[in-house]
């Protein structure tokens, strides 16, 4: 394994090409993540988002470029990279409970053909406690409320003992209180030294609470602190007609489908 | 209270019912552990094509004098990975694909035979079953094929779970997501096949799906699901056995329809998920 990267880089990706069927999802990428940072990949639907992400777990192959995660190419640690997928990709009608989908968070650290243990089960009720949810662990998955299972998709990568926390729309379709919840959990997940890459096409949750940020639209519009790449021009390259700029008594207000 | 006690040991005085019994309650209860996955997944259809597929091979096996169980069981297991192949690829939808595939296999076990000139009964047995019909090696092949069947979902449990509850995620800690869904439609296609000789090609996909379904509507996790889709599934087979026997009815329709006469009981009654429970508590139940 070569280790030339800058230290402090977590995620480095460079001109990356990616696709489905000839249809380009990602034309030129180039960005860095830093170690302990709360990152937002903001951009409008079909922009690219979760295929970055996917391309950054190995699940999907780049056509061309580059991509380094912690310091590697190739295919990345696994156990080391947290993923949790949009809601409406997971079957909240399955028979199990909040524990046992925590618990998967074990299962790739486990070998085939073994059980996960009493130390397992002990990282699990951690990672319970660390989203708040533990009370609810005998819960059924699709018992719980939007924001909980928000969380509880956040333990199981937490239980997985990640270092880098891929997010895939964590905060649509919450209300004010949960997303408010949700990104107090972000900011004590940093504080720990975890870094945190949120996809997400809230501008507001970013703006206010995150200290990086990527808009993507098939392409890196731009990267870097919220407040100098959030510029009227930026967003309007990133969101097209996707998004609604309203200015009322001096504030600007930001609305999108 | 010894006219009830002749009542229920009457049937298995006669040495073709405890066959049949035997191997009824070993493919009520793997279907049911196997059918779990079956109708979490929504792959019921499956159910459906892999016995039909299965025809197609059973026909081979016996115009070359092989093994019928053998050459059904090849065909389902072939089926089931190509369609497992084709669906994974996306070259054309899932179900369609399954259209396809077992119709095809189904037409090629009636080409075959109709090939033959000595008409060929026995194999009418195996598209509506003749549990009482068995012999002791089949009762031995269903018993060992079972017991297989169910100590490889016991081993690999961790990864049937996260498989079917999550791919993606599954994928992304790493595990051998495809393996696993090929092992899992094999896995299917065995158990449709041992389901044969108990119901036959029309009704398997009912020991699959029922008592599964059953136990799903009365179950909060996916181990007690099977255990008790496995408890309903023998406790059909017996009752349908005895249905049969003093009603003098067809032995594999007995056993589906009291694996269907448990489904509704639990639809009904069934606490919390049932239609009258539903009825009576839906309106003051807590958000």
């Amino acid at each position: 394994m070569t280790n030339s990267t800058a230290p402090g880089l977590v995620l480095e990706a460079r001109d990356l090409w990616a696709g489905y069927d000839g249809q380009p999802a990602l034309e030129g990428v180039t960005f860095n993540i830093e170690t302990g940072c709360l990152a937002g990949l903001v951009g409008p639907n079909g922009s690219g988002k979760s295929t970055l992400l996917r391309v950054i777990l190995g699940l999907h192959k780049p056509q061309r470029g580059d991509i380094r995660v912690f310091g590697s190419r190739g295919r990345p640690d696994r156990r080391r990279l947290g993923y949790t997928p949009q809601s409406e990709q997971v079957d909240w009608s399955f028979p199990v409970t909040l524990l046992d989908v925590v618990l998967m968070g074990r299962y790739g650290r486990l070998g085939p053909l073994r059980r996960p243990t009493k130390a397992d089960h002990e990282i699990a009720w951690q990672a319970l406690e660390s989203v708040r949810l533990a009370d609810l662990a005998h819960r059924r998955i699709g018992e719980l409320s939007g924001g909980q299972q928000r969380r509880a998709l956040i333990a199981r990568a937490l239980a997985q003992e990640a270092d880098l926390l891929l997010l895939d729309e964590p905060l649509s379709g919450l209300d004010a209180t949960a997303q408010h919840d949700l990104i107090a959990l972000f900011e004590g997940l940093r504080h720990q030294g975890k870094t945190l890459l949120v996809a997400t096409h809230d501008l507001s949750c970013v703006a206010a609470d995150f200290d990086h940020a990527i808009l993507l639209n098939r392409r890196v519009i731009a990267f870097g602190r919220p407040s100098d790449v959030f510029t009227e021009e930026l967003l309007n390259t990133t969101f097209k007609r996707h998004l609604l700029l309203v200015r009322l008594e001096g504030r600007t207000y930001v609305g999108h489908d | 209270m010894t006219e009830i006690i002749d009542y229920l040991g009457d049937p298995w005085t006669l040495e073709f019912m405890r066959r049949g019994l035997i191997a009824a309650v070993v493919v009520g209860a793997v279907a049911a552990v196997i059918g779990s996955f079956v109708i979490l997944k929504g792959m019921a259809f499956i159910g459906d094509a892999l016995p039909h597929a299965s025809f197609g091979g059973i026909a081979a096996a016996f115009v070359l004098g092989a093994n019928l169980y053998l050459g059904g069981a090849i065909a389902a297991v072939l089926t089931a990975l190509l369609i497992a192949f084709v669906s994974r690829r996306a070259l054309i939808k899932y179900d369609t694909a399954i259209g396809i595939l077992f119709v095809g296999a189904f037409a090629a076990g009636i080409l075959i035979i109709s090939r033959q000139t000595n008409y060929a009964p026995d194999l009418f047995s195996f598209v509506f079953g003749n549990v009482l019909g068995v012999s002791w090696s089949d009762v031995w092949i269903t018993t060992v094929a079972g017991a297989v069947i169910l100590i490889l979902v016991v081993l690999f449990y961790k990864e049937l779970l996260f498989v079917a509850y999550d791919p993606s995620m599954a994928a992304a800690a790493g595990l051998p997501v495809a393996a696993v869904q090929y092992g899992l439609m094999a896995l299917i296609g065995i158990t449709t096949v041992i389901g044969l000789q108990t119901v036959g090609i029309v009704l398997v996909v009912a020991l699959l799906v029922t008592p599964a379904a059953t136990a799903q509507l009365l179950t909060r996790r996916l181990p007690s699901m099977m255990a008790l889709g496995a408890a309903v599934g023998v406790l059909s087979s017996v009752g349908g056995l005895y249905v049969a026997y003093y009603a003098d009815v067809s032995a594999s329709a007995a056993i589906v329809l009291t694996a269907t006469a448990f489904f509704f009981l639990a639809f009904l009654f069934a606490p919390r998920r049932g239609l009258l429970w539903q009825r009576r508590f839906a309106p003051v139940e807590p958000a």
